[in-house]
């Protein structure tokens, strides 16, 4: 029995080279394309129509991205869901729900334990995070341990946390007086939001897990295939626990934030966010079958509907054309990458 | 060929009433391909379940190096020099050759000196050396590895039992689903391995496949021995008349 000598040709030399066009590289960027064209579109018409710049406005810049934080919050937590092949549709109760806790605790610590305002905010702070492990592992659970698909599982806890959130609200917004808490919600540091340099380190923590660490790329790989990340060793069911945990935590910072910026505890603060949260995920270059995404593609994705929303506002259209400009850049965004897909010979939908 | 890799021995495994393998044996030497071959439900599956730890098996021995082993995860059997290689399913598509081969087990360095990252580089350069020995010359080490061919995705996973220094190989149906090129390709990849030292056990439909790679065929009918023959000296109607029992 004699070895055959020669393997497929592959090329000159045997060499195989899976070459990626400007197209697809530009395709890749798309959120970032989307975010320039959207400015330069705002710009001319803001300057045409008003003989002012839109985007050279401090103002401006300071309200669309204090606009994007609370939707980034929830975009940062849903990425790793995404990627993973999930989808977490608990995240905006979840945030009412943190938002609540943190304006009440935060009022008790203060007016009846006699907390100064700074301890208060930071006790009601950390009530409020803390609460949110409790969704975020039921979610985890559900769907790693008794095999609920994602969309089930957390719209469950969507119904869960919505309850829970008005309930503990009695039905009413809970409106915080505290000096440290509406400072962290609208003060500036040289000229810059806290909430927004807060959110930033979000941001920058997020895409070091993502990108540098263990943890993200299990959820890249476990995204792909489920099977191959099993059958490499991977524990699947604790990183799934993992990866809602964490959605749940990022959905409860949002909430936390929520009351500080608005100086009171709402149930609904993240009701219409939760499209937001997933519209920013999926224009940032994710794809609802996981396995992709970034979190520079998620932080394009919020600016892009912090704009849209912020910009037409400016330029004084009707707001209803908002959900309409978001809605058909999602469009876009899911028919260029499926056209990438297709391209680039991948993973298509197996 | 006096040193033996694996030894299976008088294996037996039921599932309720159902006897998936009645005493079973078999041995792999150094740089030995053993093919497993059997009509469905014979067994094979059954067999290299037992061996990489996907279940424990009921009674017999299996000896990987004169030790006993009873494996309880896939990821021990890893961990002890087994390696299974699966006709798909093995990989993360979306990560890069270095990932997958490292997949499970990265290797970790550390940025400015305190934080922990990923090493990509190492991870980079492992799987260029990896795959040049595989004669597979890859230019683009971070391209996912959809943008490759199947048979270059069998060396993928190839390269990463190889990476691991795996004292055995097991490969289910590694041709199943390519094209005849890309089979050539993975036979070629098998003759490698063999001339590592590594132990192989080969299972396939393709009796075509079987004769070109294996040393020694081994039949399996109804979860037990039906025969073992070496492949110059038998036929390929001989084997088939063995698996079907007439």
């Amino acid at each position: 029995m004699t070895a055959p000598e020669t393997v497929v040709p592959t090329g000159k030399s045997g060499i195989y080279m899976p070459r990626r066009s400007l197209l697809m590289r530009i395709a890749d960027m798309r959120a970032w394309l989307f975010l320039v064209v959207l400015i330069a579109f705002f710009e001319v018409w803001s300057r045409s129509a008003y003989g002012v710049s839109f985007i050279l406005n401090t103002y401006n810049l300071q309200s669309i991205s204090v606009f994007a934080t609370a939707p980034l919050l929830l975009a940062l937590g849903q990425t790793f869901v995404i990627i993973s092949a999930g989808i977490d549709l608990s995240l905006g109760f979840v945030m009412g729900l943190a938002s609540v806790i943190a304006a009440h605790v935060a009022n008790y610590a203060a007016l009846q334990l006699g907390l100064p305002p700074l301890a208060a905010m930071l006790v009601g702070m950390l009530t409020g995070i803390a609460m949110t492990i409790i969704p975020g592992l039921v979610n985890g659970w559900l769907i790693a341990h008794l095999k609920v698909p994602p969309f089930i599982g957390t719209l469950g806890m969507y119904g869960v946390a919505r309850g829970a959130a008005y309930l503990f609200a009695g039905g009413m917004t809970i409106s915080v007086s505290n000096s440290w808490y509406s400072t962290i919600g609208n003060g500036r540091v040289l000229g810059i939001p806290v909430l927004v340099i807060l959110v930033a380190i979000a941001c920058l923590i997020m895409h070091y897990l993502l990108s540098q660490t263990r943890f993200g790329q299990h959820t890249y790989a476990m995204g792909a295939s489920q099977a191959a990340a099993r059958r490499a060793g991977i524990n699947v069911k604790k990183l799934t626990m993992k990866i809602y945990l964490l959605s749940g935590i990022m959905a409860g910072v949002a909430g936390v934030l929520y009351t500080g910026r608005f100086s009171a505890g709402a149930a609904q603060a993240g009701e219409p966010l939760l499209l937001d949260s997933i519209a920013a995920v999926v224009i940032g270059g994710a794809s609802l079958f996981g396995g992709s995404g970034t979190i520079l593609g998620t932080v394009a994705g919020a600016l892009v509907i912090a704009v849209i929303q912020y910009g037409l506002v400016f330029i004084n259209v009707e707001p209803f054309w908002q959900f309409i400009a978001v809605g058909t850049v999602i469009i876009i965004s899911v028919l260029v990458d499926q056209t990438q897909r297709r391209f680039t010979g991948g993973r298509q939908v197996e | 060929m006096s040193e033996t890799i694996l030894s299976v021995r008088n294996v037996s495994k039921h599932f309720g009433g159902v006897q998936a393998l009645n005493k079973v044996s078999f041995d792999i030497h150094p740089g030995e391909v053993v093919a497993l071959a059997g009509d469905n439900g014979a067994g094979k599956s059954t067999v290299i379940k037992a061996i990489s730890g996907v279940f424990r098996y009921d009674e017999g021995d299996i000896e990987l190096d004169g030790r006993r082993i009873a494996f309880s995860s896939p990821q021990e059997a890893r961990e002890n020099g087994i390696e299974t290689i699966y006709q798909d399913l093995a990989l993360a598509d979306n990560l890069s050759i270095g990932a997958n081969i490292f997949l499970g087990r990265e290797p970790m360095t550390r940025l400015f000196g305190f934080l922990p990252v990923i090493d990509r580089k190492m991870m980079a350069e492992a799987a260029r050396v990896t795959m040049e020995k595989l004669d597979f010359h890859v230019s683009r080490l971070d391209a996912p590895v959809s943008a490759f061919s199947g048979g270059q995705r069998q060396a993928v996973a190839i390269g990463r039992a190889m990476y691991w220094n795996a004292r055995l190989v097991i490969m289910d149906e590694p041709t199943a689903a390519l094209g005849v090129p890309e089979q050539r390709k993975v036979i070629s990849l098998i003759q490698s391995l063999k001339a590592q030292g590594k132990g192989i056990i080969f299972i396939s439909h393709n009796l075509r496949d079987i004769f070109e790679v294996a040393d020694r065929i081994v039949v399996f009918r109804r979860g037990e021995n039906a025969g073992e023959r070496i492949p110059g000296e038998t036929t390929g109607d001989e084997i088939v008349r063995l698996m079907v029992g007439k």
